[in-house]
């Protein structure tokens, strides 16, 4: 990318930057502009995704037929339920591991694309690709090949057994360790693709200016690179945490049935106890919960950046004009 | 820095992590014996099956047309999302409703839309799963090209404006290609997604229209066969000759 | 805001408008004996590899009606389909005898007309009083079978005969066992062990089955529905509960594996067929239960899948080798009915739901 002309003369309209930290932004100018954007994609997430959930979720208020199915007399007393310690327990055993999937995710995900930022546009293509060609696989055929180099007769076990490492087998398999890095390998891409989507709109220039101007390329990193990329980190991380909470395929067999997250709860509730009002009422709070997390990830993200951004161009005009 | 250990060494572990298991699918697939364990000798009898394999063959076929269509939905939709939410909203409600697909369990989705079009009186087909497939996508792409849009620098499109292009013209010509990693990551995760997609798949479609996950999921019953080991590997042979014919093909490596 | 505001409007309305629509009804016609099935066509859905690779070829020779048969992986998510969905495109669908029960008590089943089934006749009499429908109503049994223990006395070095020797295991074997996860049958050792019924709906009896399994637990190797045979065969697991029927596929690879039904007995499981209130199609559907039924087709089936049949003309015409490889296949009814018919416990099975929660996420 080239200097941008804010080294030019300032003919733009003057704007009280002081005022309005989101100076970079318009105020929209009518709802017409906004409709071709924001119409259709909010009209189908409404019809094919609210709707029915909306559905499903209004079944929480009602009770559990005999044989499974609704009866529809009003009751909370599904979310009443809710609080039991099993229950709670469960949420937070799905907390804690999810947030473990997450931070290693990140700590392997971040450099890796990182580095990808820094490969030829060529190979940035090809190792993007090459992240997510293993996904196109099956995700039932991949597990099964973990379980088959996990597991105590499996090809790591007989490697290290057969070179003399180990005398007994080493159980990896069926402990919330084998779920964690079950999830891990499952969700990984999801942490990849959108820190390198933010990485990649850096302007390379910021770090080369730094560096001309003395600092070490851990400070570079440290101040400018990871700064940027909040918003990455954080859409990723959302990426990873939400549905290593949901998953219910990972801890079954890879768990061994031995650890239950809060997916494996919704579907014994939906599919197993025929349940669906209970089922309902973890999912909406479930689902509630994650709303309010992606909600702070969104002020947060607009804090941090915004602030940065600020920095950032005024770096940028300091570089140019310099 | 640039290709300092600190990055090289995790880069690649990543990459030895993502392709174990691939590698030993692919080794499975030529083993002349269906025991996962031993090995008997090398044997191309397993693609022989797959090839007979009708329901395989018809559920892969299912597959890419749902992955393909919800991932042109998806793209178009979120992006133009994603920029309608960075330009013309300020607080995060609108966001977080078009993220929300995103958090919701599957099974929720999965039952939900069934319930739905069962109500209506829809018959289910392959077009229930494109349609469901894109829902969630929707909020993957537009989240990816966000996160990309909160770093622009919007100079430019105002210096477009104020050398007086229109509002389309810039969009076209200043925005969009700004955009184009992120769109077209989002639009790689959008298409992984759903190809790998079983449950709300198995909600979403008509017993007699399986797609390729559904096929395989009720067939590893006993764990998985030589002849799925062999799908997978042709599965990832055939991806990775797309891919490079596709780059081939398009200029996508300047715009990145 | 306004925006966000008319988009939760019309979805709520949406909503609504839905909610009070009637649901689609299912198709009432009634059954007409008269009907040319020929003009009819069939959607199966079964349990993969779980019947006959020529079945459906078969059936279309034998009667003019082509037939499609799609996979199912578990009882729960077909059941789950069945019931969110008017029409699910299925005409025959083949469930465990407990969520055949579940089914019709949701109004979901079409009560067979027995003028259609005449081969009914080749059951044997305790196949037609089966505690989760008796006379056979509304579903026909396809395959039966008992849960035990399977195991390789090579590794474990003697011969289980209770439900203790998985439950409480010797030193040697812990890390060596599996037990199944389905919330019924993880239930079931220590419930029979306990002496008490596989349909017990007592809290306080639960309460105690949960005593015994959360020490189980950390003697497991892992819960497991369905690669709890290949861990056998690979020597990662040395004990396992098991369905006869399973047993048989590990007795297939490893001979030397024996299956038992341990001394304090066990139940009786029943897989059926069961033709939809929705199906559109009835009468082809009847006549393709009825054609299951066939001496030989049945005898074919257990041939196939291994499982025993509960078809007395089918049984007896079996391969008297096949019959010694896999002692199951013949086994007494009377033994069978020894054992306790599963049922559906009605709203009790929430609290067996939870307490196979609550043994999972233990420690």
């Amino acid at each position: 990318m080239t200097a941008p002309p804010t080294a030019a003369p300032d003919t733009r309209p003057p704007v009280p930057s002081v005022a309005r930290p989101h100076a970079v932004r318009r105020r929209p100018r009518g709802r017409l502009a906004a409709l071709p954007f924001l119409g259709p994609g909010s009209l189908y997430i409404a019809l094919l995704v609210f709707v029915p959930v909306l559905l499903i979720t209004a079944y929480s208020f009602f009770e559990r037929g005999r044989f499974g199915g609704v009866v529809f007399t009003f009751t909370l007393e599904n979310f009443a339920r809710l609080f039991d310690p099993l229950y709670l327990g469960v949420v937070a055993n799905s907390l804690g591991i999810a947030a473990v999937v997450t931070a290693l995710a990140l700590l392997i995900g971040y450099p890796t694309a990182l580095m990808i930022t820094r490969l030829s546009p060529k190979w940035r293509t090809i190792a993007l690709i090459a992240v997510l060609l293993p996904f196109w696989t099956n995700f039932l055929i991949r597990t099964y090949a973990w379980i088959l180099l996990l597991n105590n007769a499996g090809w790591i076990n007989q490697a290290l057994q057969a070179l003399g490492i180990t005398q007994e087998p080493i159980s990896m398999l069926y402990t919330p360790q084998a779920v964690v890095v079950g999830l891990l390998y499952m969700y990984l891409p999801l942490m990849i693709l959108p820190l390198y989507s933010s990485l990649s709109s850096q302007d390379a220039q910021l770090g080369e200016a730094a560096t001309n101007l003395g600092a070490s390329p851990f400070r570079v990193f440290r101040t400018i690179t990871v700064p940027l990329s909040i918003p990455g980190i954080l859409t990723g991380c959302v990426f990873v945490f939400v549905p290593a909470m949901s998953n219910f395929v990972i801890p079954e067999l890879i768990g061994g049935g031995k650890t239950v997250l809060i997916g494996n709860l919704i579907r014994d509730q939906f599919l197993k106890a025929r349940d669906w009002p209970f089922g309902a009422a973890l999912a909406l709070v479930l689902t509630i919960s994650l709303l309010l997390l992606l909600l702070l990830q969104a002020r947060l993200s607009k804090r941090l950046t915004d602030g940065k951004r600020e920095k950032a161009g005024a770096a940028k005009g300091v570089v140019t004009d310099a | 820095m640039r290709r300092s250990r600190f990055i090289r060494i995790p880069f690649w572990l990543t990459f030895v992590f993502l392709y174990l298991p691939i590698v030993v699918v692919v080794i499975l697939s030529f083993n002349d014996s269906s025991n996962l364990f031993v090995w008997r000798g090398f044997t191309l009898d397993w693609y022989g099956e797959l090839f007979r394999d009708q329901a395989i063959l018809e559920g892969l076929v299912n597959t890419l047309i749902v992955a393909t269509g919800s991932t042109a939905i998806a793209t178009v939709l979120g992006t133009l999302l994603a920029v309608g939410i960075q330009r013309y909203t300020k607080g995060g409600l609108v966001r977080a409703f078009a993220l929300t697909p995103a958090l919701l369990p599957d099974l929720l989705l999965g039952i939900g839309i069934l319930s739905v079009f069962s109500l209506l009186g829809f018959s289910l087909g392959l077009y229930s799963v494109l349609l469901s497939h894109a829902a969630f996508s929707i909020a993957f792409v537009t989240a990816i090209v966000l996160a990309r849009l909160a770093h622009l620098d919007p100079s430019l499109e105002e210096a477009s404006r104020d050398l007086g292009a229109g509002p389309v013209r810039t969009f076209a010509r200043v925005t969009l290609p700004q955009l184009a990693p992120g769109i077209v990551a989002g639009a790689l995760l959008s298409f992984t997604l759903s190809i790998d997609e079983f449950v709300i798949a198995f909600f979403t479609a008509a017993p007699t229209t399986p797609t390729l996950p559904i096929v395989i999921y009720s067939m590893v019953r006993f764990g998985v066969t030589p002849e799925i080991n062999a799908l997978a590997t042709v599965l990832l042979f055939v991806s990775v000759i797309a891919v490079l014919g596709a780059q081939r093909l398009t200029k996508v490596t300047e715009a990145l | 805001m306004r925006f966000t505001k008319s988009v939760a409007i019309l979805a709520g309305a949406t909503v609504t408008a839905l909610a009070l629509t009637s649901c689609a009804g299912a198709s009432n016609d009634a059954i007409d004996p008269e009907a040319d099935i020929t003009e009819q066509s069939l959607t199966v859905s079964i349990w993969a590899d779980y019947y006959p690779e020529t079945l459906a070829e078969d059936f279309e020779k034998a009667t003019g009606v082509p037939v499609t048969i799609v996979n199912h992986a578990t009882n729960e998510e077909v059941v789950a389909k069945l019931t969110a969905s008017a029409d699910p495109g299925i005409d025959v669908a083949f469930v465990s005898g407990q969520y055949a029960q579940a089914l019709n008590e949701a109004g979901l089943l079409q009560e067979l007309d027995k003028s259609l089934i005449p081969n009914e006749a080749n059951l044997y009499p305790e196949a037609l009083e089966l505690a989760y429908d008796e006379g056979n109503a509304y579903s026909e049994p396809y395959a039966w079978g008992t849960t035990g223990l399977c195991y390789r006395p090579d590794l474990t070095g003697f011969a289980p005969t209770s439900w203790n020797d998985l439950l409480n295991p010797v030193p040697a074997l812990e890390g060596k066992t599996t037990m199944l996860s389905t919330e019924r049958w993880m239930a079931l050792p220590a419930l029979k062990m306990l002496g008490e019924s596989v349909n017990s709906d007592d809290p306080a009896v639960l309460e105690k089955v949960k005593e015994q399994m959360l020490k189980t637990k950390d003697t497991l190797l892992a819960f497991d529905d369905t690669t709890f045979y290949s861990k056998l065969v690979s020597g990662e697991a040395a004990m396992v509960e098991a369905w006869d029927g399973w047993c048989n596929y590990a007795i297939a690879e490893d001979p030397t594996v024996q299956f038992v039904l341990p001394e304090e007995g066990s139940d009786l499981w029943v897989d059926t067929m069961t033709v939809l209130k929705s199906s559109k199609n009835k009468e082809a559907a009847m006549a393709f239960v009825n054609y299951i039924l066939e001496a030989d087709v049945q005898s074919y089936v257990a041939s196939s899948i291994l499982y025993a049949v509960p078809n007395k003309a089918a049984v007896e015409s079996l391969d008297p080798a096949l019959v010694e490889q896999f002692p199951n296949l013949a086994i007494d009814p009377a033994t069978l009915l020894e054992q306790e018919t599963v049922v559906d416990v009605g709203q009790f099975g929430t609290e067996y739901t939870r307490l196979a929660t609550e043994i999972m996420a233990a420690g």
